[in-house]
């Protein structure tokens, strides 16, 4: 045991800095989704995050919940955060009034890997609420687009009324995305694909498998079976990334909960390559 | 260090004023609702001299050893981490004003501790909490600030149980290192090892006397003793491997059969760590503490996302704490995350062995 200054601990990771919201959206049905700036200078001079990362926000009495940013705009120390109102905390989030105050610690996790020089194609994948996390990836690759580059976003819902960000579609498109979206069930006015995402992949033009990356965020079938279509395209399992989800409370890979074989998905994640989770995906109930 | 010292038995309540002088709250084995635990003392009488614990698979008692030694028991159902990582602690508040919440956290000044009779299991178990609290990508404070104030004095088990397995994890019965001071409790007194400078310091006042070759002698015999005494096994060989190879195999379905799902197990484990933390707000709801609490992965809701457990039955929560313990925990921190205490079987309500349960899952009895 090493001897240190017992009076000189480090900044505990339970520090809570103190943010208000500013605005909110609604987005889908249960989903809206919340912009909020920090109260202090210093806490907004400290905060920097990435694309895939997430805050755990805290709604004193109700706790805390892990949110991935759906937003991570440079020279901005706006938080962002798409959330769907599903539990006690995300339930209060969504009756917070404009002006009020909550808590938030972070930012933790991995995020999503850095796109390599050599990418021709990006394909993110998102299912549900799963493309607020892959949000920020679109906007930054198309901020940076390059013409030798191609982004196709394949988003998948229930029905039409559930497609996430579907008002940003067509701004997507105007900047040079494919999209292609899907739905499990259609309605009378629904135009586009009906189906599961996967098949999807089995009709995209994929001209460079091999410099071509996959990131996919939703429940974790779809991601699958997304994983076996774009090997099926000869895409490198190594270029496979998925965002996984547990049940998280102390987001510092202390408290045990999200743990997922030989992985904590907040510490370790929550974005990991299909490789490292393929088979922990096979066991129901890991 | 030096060589070992040898305090005469009658001189122990010095060793117990020392610490007290020195502003150590001691904690040391006591006798509490018939089990050994562990307490504050202010003197050695109340130490269980005289007594020993009696272990099985689900069965814990403890009766008169007719002798006069203070540490001739094995392990009771406490572990050190109640006072390194306490079962209940403050973690932050939230505190409401005209401005909004503000959020503080707590991390008040630990008590300096004096721990006396850990066992060398434990000592294996503090290093391997160490890892999650201390070593990894964010550090515990509060573990930390505990941790390094807190002085060990080791002792060797002169005993052991139907339950230990301590040689098959190499923890154990010798306290090699990571404590302050280590004693060995022979027939009429302590064999003396000095670990770290800040023993030295509380030792060097006694004025004891060097070890005399007999004593060593007799030490060296009671430590094969002990060896000689633990029969349960298991075996390590690529343990990880078979688990992890046999996640789908049935016989998992057979332990989920008889486990309760109690938590005994969790409890009990000198290494598991897991926790949650509880929202305890004021009655007009102006303050609002954050408590954090031991946890374990065999409640129902400790995997619940967006309302729904993942381990929703016995056998995966079983299959999780097993694996856990005797696999994943070498991906993520290195090493087993079983000292091979016996905890676990000794306070199992239904007596279910690990051991047994590995040999069942995965084979490799030898």
């Amino acid at each position: 045991m090493t001897t240190t200054q017992a009076n000189n601990p480090p900044v505990s990771p339970w520090t809570t800095a103190p943010i208000i919201l500013r605005s909110t959206k609604a987005e889908t049905p249960g989903v809206f989704t919340a912009e909020f700036e920090f109260k202090c200078e210093q806490d907004a001079a400290r905060f920097a995050s990435r694309p895939g990362q997430f805050n755990m926000l805290y709604c004193p009495g109700y706790g805390e919940s892990a949110i991935s940013l759906s937003r991570v705009a440079a020279n901005s120390s706006t938080l962002v955060h798409t959330i769907r109102s599903v539990g006690d905390v995300t339930n209060r989030l969504a009756r917070l009034k404009i002006g009020e105050s909550i808590g938030l610690r972070g930012p933790f996790g991995n995020g999503w890997p850095d796109i390599p020089d050599d990418l021709r194609h990006l394909i993110v994948v998102g299912g549900g609420i799963g493309l607020a996390p892959l949000r920020p990836v679109i906007e930054q690759f198309l901020e940076n687009h390059v013409a030798t580059r191609e982004l196709t976003v394949l988003v998948g819902a229930r029905s039409c009324e559930h497609l996430l960000f579907a008002d940003e579609f067509q701004s997507w498109r105007d900047a040079g995305a494919t999209v292609i979206a899907t739905v499990d069930r259609s309605s009378p006015e629904w135009k586009g694909e009906v189906g599961v995402v996967p098949a999807l992949i089995d009709r995209l033009n994929i001209g460079n498998p091999a410099q071509t990356h996959l990131f996919a965020c939703g429940p974790e079938i779809m991601m699958s079976y997304s994983a076996t279509a774009a090997l099926d395209r000869d895409i490198p399992r190594d270029n496979i990334w998925f965002s996984m989800e547990r049940h998280m409370n102390c987001a510092i890979g202390h408290c045990g909960r999200c743990q997922f074989g030989s992985h904590f998905i907040c510490t370790g994640g929550p974005v990991f390559r299909y490789n490292d989770v393929q088979q922990l995906l096979t066991i129901h109930g890991l | 260090m030096t060589s070992p010292l040898f305090l005469p038995v009658a001189e122990l309540p010095k060793l117990l004023a020392r610490l007290l002088e020195l502003g150590y709250k001691v904690i040391a084995p006591t006798i509490d609702q018939e089990a050994i635990v562990y307490s504050e003392i202010q003197s050695v009488a109340e130490l269980p001299r005289g007594w020993t614990d009696e272990q099985e698979p689900g069965h814990y008692r403890i009766r008169p050893t007719g002798n006069d030694r203070y540490f001739d028991y094995v392990v009771g159902p406490h572990s050190w981490k109640k006072y390194l990582f306490p079962p209940l602690q403050l973690i932050s508040r939230a505190i409401s004003g005209e401005d909004g919440w503000t959020f503080e956290t707590c991390n008040d000044a630990p008590e300096k501790l004096a721990f006396l009779g850990v066992r060398a299991c434990e000592l294996a178990a503090m290093k391997i909490q160490d890892r999650v609290f201390l070593e990894g990508a964010y550090v515990d404070p509060g573990y930390q600030q505990r941790r390094e104030g807190s002085f060990i004095i080791a002792v060797n088990c002169s005993v052991a149980s139907p339950n230990c397995f301590c040689t098959s994890m190499n923890s154990g019965p010798r306290c090699t290192t990571g404590f302050d001071l280590a004693l060995t409790e022979l027939d009429d007194g302590m064999l003396v090892e000095v670990g770290s400078l800040r023993g030295q310091d509380v030792i060097e006042p006694l004025s004891l006397q060097a070890a005399t070759t007999q004593h060593l002698k007799s030490a060296e015999d009671l430590y094969a003793n002990t060896v000689r005494q633990v029969s349960k096994h298991l075996n390590t060989d690529d343990l990880r491997n078979r688990l992890m190879s046999n996640l789908n195999d049935g016989k998992w379905d057979s332990v989920a059969e008889r486990c309760l799902s109690c938590t005994n197990c969790t409890m009990v484990c000198p290494t598991c760590f897991c926790s949650h933390v509880s929202e305890v707000p004021s009655l007009d709801e102006t303050v609002v503490e954050r408590q954090r609490k031991w946890d374990s992965c065999f409640n129902l809701d400790f995997t619940a996302v967006h309302g729904t457990p993942v381990r929703n039955d016995v056998r995966s929560r079983y299959r999780q704490w097993l694996t856990h313990k005797l696999a994943t925990w070498h991906d993520q921190f290195g090493e087993s995350g079983c000292v091979g205490c016996g905890r676990c079987i000794t306070w199992c309500p239904v007596g279910i062995d690990l051991t047994v349960e590995v040999n069942a899952i995965c084979g490799g009895e030898s």
